[in-house]
């Protein structure tokens, strides 16, 4: 058995491993507990496909937001009921298209997530001319305009409404499946060739184009695929917490993301998953502050807001004082891992004097 | 759906009003893309700040020694930035810092009164508080960031955006709140019409605030163009726009000039927000994201870095909101999303913008 069979059989073992914790916590873990560990799969989908496009092409995308609206609505609309979206669309009735259109869960997922990949494509062909900051308030005012039709289309979303009780599809198995789907394929992706090159436009994009590569078409597969699991995130999102509404698509949930991947590093998927299990446990940990808290007959008031507060300071503090992440550009690999094991201490000085550690999974 | 040129002419001032509004903030926006290509994404909530700072002054009726406090510290923040470190600190200085100190304390614990200040000086004090906090922006947020890759800057900027929208809710509190217009400006205009349009009977009624905030933003826009192209300061503004590694070497202090550029073009967002607030009467944290991102679009597409080109911009997406809502009354749900159709379009066929000279690599 050569060396990366080895590491191949490894990764499934750990693959095994996860699935084996999931069936413990399915049956051991309180309903909260298990919603948490959801959201940081979805979480750990969405900072990856992100990272794809941010992290790996250098194209500061904005529109995260947007890909998972479109993937939570075509994902919602294909799982309802007959009966469910008849009685659901109050204002105006439901379309007669979609009103006896009905598919299996795990179909309408991929549906969702190719929806979202042909929006990324006619965004993409447009706006993919673009580069830096302006990019990324062109894709923010498309974000925007998706949530805006989604708001009007009412035959088809049932408007300002919103979409409620959907179906809770997205159990642990299901969302830790696609998660682990989604860095396979971004991961294979990355180490192809076409990874590479992703990698030399980010780095430099007139270099990559005066070595003969079609940067733009590239660019735009790497925009789609990243809006393709941007979709599935949101299909997944939609069938967790069962209501979808416009407004919960806002700026924010992309900033969200973006927190993620910039705290767990630019350019590393290993960071992007550690930073969405550390962030999501955060986010809900910090609840605390905005509860009372008594300590015998002492009590202190919540201060409603205050864990945004918190979370913006520490995205500040990251960004002003540790930029490249917590991960830098580092990935995970068995080799480091048995490094580490041999000799932890040799393996810490050794990583902070090459950033680029060992890449591969 | 034709116009009736009653309608046309209220329309036409509505439109003028809202696009000078967007074209006040535009102006900040197109001030720092233009010296550190820097989108301030803060710069929408910097407005928020102008308005509930005029609100809490004279509506809500802030604390006198909290008024006086904050105006201390604004203060000191302009003087520490501008002050020229070779010469000593003024005795005026000092006793400023001594009388607004002594005010704090005086209200604050011997004997507590609300503050209600007449609207001028209310106006004038969340001017100067927001330019104050404009220039702390740019020391927290841009300013350790000057040499890093410009995405780093532009994450610090949404972050900061952040923390000012959350700060605002955890201090202000979440709650949308109403603004109370004084009477003098709610009472409508009405002008009889029948010489243009030869009936009797056809009058427009026109909000006295459609009328005032493009005269004041008039004024605000010549104030600040006399400061930029008529001034020691606005050269050396106009010189970092340029070539900021030049200007350094030719002895301006930049940061110093940066910090300028904060402040006023914070306190054009904050007059923006007071006559926002006066005119639609209504305030909650969140208020300045989309004027915001609006008015950021109306400075890309007048031509990012220059002034005329902002305000222009600005008016137009004021006309374009006001009379495609007007003329399609079935389009008025898709109003947010017309600045940013206006944005691709004008970035695919133009990016400079309608006024933006230059044509050195900016996408």
């Amino acid at each position: 058995m050569n060396n990366s069979a080895m590491h191949r059989a490894y990764t499934l073992c750990a693959v095994v491993l996860l699935f084996a914790i999931l069936f413990y916590a399915e049956n051991n873990l309180d309903t909260y507990s298990i919603q948490i560990l959801n959201l940081v799969a979805i979480n750990a989908i969405l900072a990856v496909s992100l990272n794809l496009i941010y992290g790996f092409t250098g194209m500061f995308s904005l529109g995260h937001a947007g890909f998972m609206a479109i993937g939570a609505y075509v994902c919602t609309v294909l799982i309802l009921t007959p009966e469910q979206k008849e009685s659901m669309w109050i204002l105006e009735a439901i379309h007669p298209w979609l009103a006896n259109l009905s598919l299996p869960f795990l179909l309408a997922v991929v549906v969702g997530g190719i929806a979202a990949s042909l929006v990324g494509l006619i965004i993409a062909i447009p706006v993919l001319r673009l580069g830096g900051d302006y990019l990324g308030i062109a894709t923010l005012g498309f974000a925007e305009i998706i949530r805006v039709v989604i708001t009007n289309a009412a035959p088809f979303t049932n408007g300002s409404l919103g979409i409620k009780g959907i179906p809770q599809y997205a159990n642990l198995w299901c969302n830790y499946g696609w998660l682990v789907v989604t860095v396979y394929v971004i991961v294979r992706l990355l180490r192809s060739n076409v990874g590479n090159v992703f990698k030399a436009i980010r780095d430099d994009e007139i270099a990559a184009r005066t070595m003969g590569v079609n940067t733009f078409y590239y660019r735009v597969l790497s925009f789609c695929v990243g809006a393709f699991f941007a979709g599935v995130g949101g299909a997944l999102t939609a069938a967790l917490i069962s209501t979808i509404d416009p407004k919960m698509f806002t700026f924010m949930l992309t900033f969200n993301i973006l927190m993620i991947v910039v705290a767990g590093g630019l350019g590393s998927i290993t960071g992007s998953i550690v930073g969405s299990i550390i962030i999501t446990f955060m986010l809900e940990w910090l609840r605390i502050v905005e509860n009372p808290i008594s300590l015998g007959d002492f009590e202190i008031p919540g201060i409603p807001g205050m864990r945004m507060v918190i979370f913006s300071v520490m995205l500040m503090c990251i960004i002003l004082f540790r930029r490249e992440g917590l991960l830098g550009m580092r990935e995970f690999s068995w080799d480091a891992l048995a490094r580490f094991v041999k000799n932890p201490v040799r393996f810490f000085s050794r990583a902070s004097r090459s950033t680029s550690g060992a890449s591969g999974k | 759906m034709m116009l009736t040129p009653e309608l046309f002419i209220q329309h036409f001032f509505n439109a003028l009003a809202l696009g000078s509004l967007y074209g006040l903030i535009a102006i900040g926006y197109t001030m720092v893309y233009g010296i550190l290509r820097l989108i301030n994404f803060a710069h929408g909530d910097i407005f928020m700040l102008g308005a509930y700072f005029v609100f809490f002054s004279t509506i809500a009726f802030m604390p006198a020694w909290l008024a006086a406090l904050l105006v201390a510290i604004a203060l000191l923040i302009m003087f520490t930035t501008f002050r020229d470190k070779s010469k000593a600190t003024p005795a005026w200085y000092w006793g400023a810092q001594a009388l607004l100190l002594g005010l704090a304390g005086y209200y604050g614990f011997i004997s507590p009164v609300e503050f209600q200040p007449p609207w001028v000086l209310a106006v004038f004090f969340a001017i100067a508080v927001t330019s104050a906090c404009g220039i702390v922006v740019d020391r927290v947020a841009y300013q350790p960031l000057r040499d890093a890759p410009r995405i780093s800057a532009l994450i610090s900027a949404i972050g900061i955006s952040f923390l000012i929208e959350n700060l605002g809710v955890v201090v202000f509190s979440g709650l949308p709140r109403a603004v109370r217009q004084p009477d003098m400006l709610v009472k409508p205009i009405i002008a009889n019409i029948s010489a243009i349009t030869g009936n009797a009977d056809s009058v427009v009624r026109i909000s006295p605030m459609a009328l005032i905030v493009p005269s004041v933003s008039l004024l605000l826009v010549s104030g600040l163009l006399w400061i930029i192209y008529r001034t020691k300061p606005g050269l050396a503004m106009r010189s970092i726009s340029k070539d900021i590694e030049t200007t350094r070497l030719m002895g301006v202090s930049v940061n110093k000039v940066i910090a300028l550029t904060f402040a006023l073009g914070s306190a054009l967002a904050a007059a923006s927000g007071i006559m926002w607030a006066l005119r639609y009467p209504q305030i909650h944290p969140y208020m300045g994201v989309l004027p915001g991102f609006k008015a950021f679009i109306a400075a890309v597409f007048g031509g990012i870095g220059s002034i005329h080109g902002a305000m222009l911009g600005g008016l137009i997406l004021g006309f374009i909101e006001v009379f495609i809502t007007a003329t399609f009354p079935a389009l008025s749900g898709y109003r947010d999303a017309f600045a940013f159709v206006l944005l691709i379009v004008i970035l695919l066929w133009k990016p400079t913008g309608i006024m933006g000279a230059r044509t050195e690599e900016k996408i």
